[in-house]
């Protein structure tokens, strides 16, 4: 029984389409990552997943009673709000000291339970929120663009420990991400999402395929080439996303 | 003891006062000073109405605040700034207010009643109004209070834990258009929004928690508005700049202390 399916799922925003015919399925275990170009529907095909946004066409299909645990692209915290990390975890509902500190240990956020959220740092921050996110238990942790503003080696880090949760509690992850050449390697399954599903499957056989090669790159040098290709437009990039992503919330 | 006017006019300012606290919170954190200064200022349209039509004048002003609070979370102008738009509307509102109060017959109304509150002149009827009121924005605030802090944090993490942020908003909304009414007659449509955020403000250096911050501000907005009564029976200044002016000055105090603090 999968997790998570998208059934021939269509969005549009007004007349502007942003995904088509999507089908896809969640399995138990696996860490699945989802990559594009800017304004290729991967967000908005996360919010679907979650329920945040309702097909305009198609379904989207949840195990019964799933526990989703979320991790948001970013969260800016305004420095008005005084609000500790162990708030910020029992909100809306308490949680147990007990269990807020083995989240924390799981996410490598560890002592940082009375620091302030507007004062953590970007990594930090990243930390907290998966702690969050692993409170629960989710049977599937879902997180968008998790690495924004982390650096190569903290994204390296960052990704790394999410494939040692998942081996350690055996949940499956879904991860939407930009880090191309990192996410590949950490990947049990690749889709490379441009409105439609252009292909998928085991990270090297999507890395060589030719629809990816038209949008990430016609270059032959592989990983490599596709990093440098990422790295020189990144600016562009995060610029770019942040209006599907706006377009999304106010939908 | 409810006949003397000044005991009078101090429960009307504590009244507003605890209401205004925890949700001036609000509107620091979401950054809703001006959202809440178009809805004040419409309040001047709602007196205008509420004369026309001889109706309680905090029915008119709630009336019209709600209308135009919605009126603003409907409008999504791209070619304009959210400022732009909140600045237009603030002071159109006002202006037609204004207009429209001195088009009524009658005898000429001060306007000045309304744009700076006449607390000396609270009445036992409008004390339970603004208890009544204040009790009611307080209730709302603490019902949904979990929902309301999580979508200030987040409206995606307020969404996965099962919370509509957009019903939230109109929660935020309402009370708004609540503490206006209430307040109109105590600091008056050009001051609601200094009672909104300047206790909520003061209050911050001194919190570590979101609660204590409400709570803070709640009790900042009673101490200003103890000291602005005093001051203005002994300088005989205006009460409800008065109370403003004691707010500001403690806001100052608080983050003179913080700022000291840290270094």
């Amino acid at each position: 029984m999968s997790l998570i399916s998208a059934e021939s799922v269509d969005l549009t925003y007004g007349r502007q389409v942003v995904l088509h015919d999507v089908r896809l399925a969640i399995e138990p275990g696996e860490i699945v990552t989802v990559v594009g170009p800017n304004g290729s529907g991967k967000t908005s095909l996360v919010k679907a997943l979650i329920g945040a946004v309702q097909p305009t066409r198609g379904r989207v299909v949840q195990a019964q009673g799933l526990r989703i645990g979320y991790v948001p692209q970013r969260l800016h915290i305004d420095a008005t709000l005084p609000m500790s990390v162990a708030r910020f975890l029992s909100l809306p509902r308490r949680v147990p000291a007990a269990e807020m500190r083995a989240a924390l240990a799981s996410a490598g956020a560890d002592g940082l339970e009375d620091r302030t959220l507007s004062d953590l740092s970007g990594g930090q921050m990243q930390r907290v929120l998966l702690a969050r996110a692993l409170i629960g238990k989710p049977q599937i942790l879902i997180l968008d663009e998790p690495t924004t503003g982390l650096d190569q080696p903290g994204a390296a880090a960052f990704y790394r420990r999410i494939e040692a949760l998942r081996d350690e509690t055996g949940c499956a992850v879904l991860m939407v991400s930009h880090d191309l050449h990192v996410v590949m390697s950490a990947s049990d399954r690749v889709i490379c999402l441009n409105g439609h599903i252009c292909c998928e499957g085991h990270p090297e056989t999507v890395a060589s395929a030719p629809e990816y090669r038209a949008l990430f790159g016609t270059g032959t040098h592989g990983a490599l080439a596709l990093y440098r290709h990422d790295h020189a437009h990144g600016h562009h990039h995060d610029h770019a996303d942040a209006a599907p992503a706006a377009a999304a919330g106010g939908g | 003891m409810l006949d003397d006017f000044l005991v009078r006019a101090a429960l009307a300012g504590i009244g507003v006062a605890l209401a205004a606290g925890p949700l001036g919170a609000f509107v620091v954190w979401r950054r809703l000073a001006y959202f809440g200064d178009a809805t004040a200022h419409a309040s001047i349209l709602g007196v205008a109405l509420a004369l026309a039509l001889s109706l309680p004048l905090s029915a008119g002003v709630l009336a019209v605040c709600l209308a135009m609070a919605l009126a603003i979370s409907g409008l999504a102008e791209r070619k304009l700034g959210p400022d732009a738009i909140l600045g237009v509307l603030a002071y159109s509102a006002l202006a037609f207010g204004l207009v429209a109060v001195s088009l009524l017959p009658g005898p000429r109304i001060d306007p000045g009643v309304f744009l700076f509150g006449d607390i000396l002149a609270v009445t036992r009827t409008d004390l339970a109004i603004i208890w009544g009121g204040g009790a009611a924005v307080l209730a709302l605030i603490a019902w949904r209070w979990p929902a309301l802090l999580t979508m200030t944090v987040s409206p995606e993490l307020a969404r996965a834990a099962g919370f509509d942020p957009r019903r939230e908003g109109l929660v935020l909304t309402l009370a708004m258009a609540l503490v206006v009414a209430v307040a109109i007659k105590v600091v008056g449509a050009l001051l609601i929004i200094a009672l909104l955020i300047i206790p909520a403000a003061a209050a911050r250096p001194l919190s570590r928690s979101p609660e204590a911050m409400a709570v803070g501000a709640a009790a900042v907005g009673v101490v200003a508005t103890g000291l602005g009564i005093l001051m203005s029976l002994r300088l005989d200044t205006p009460t409800g700049p008065s109370i403003v002016c004691a707010a500001a000055v403690i806001f100052a105090l608080t983050h003179l202390t913080g700022a000291l603090r840290r270094t």
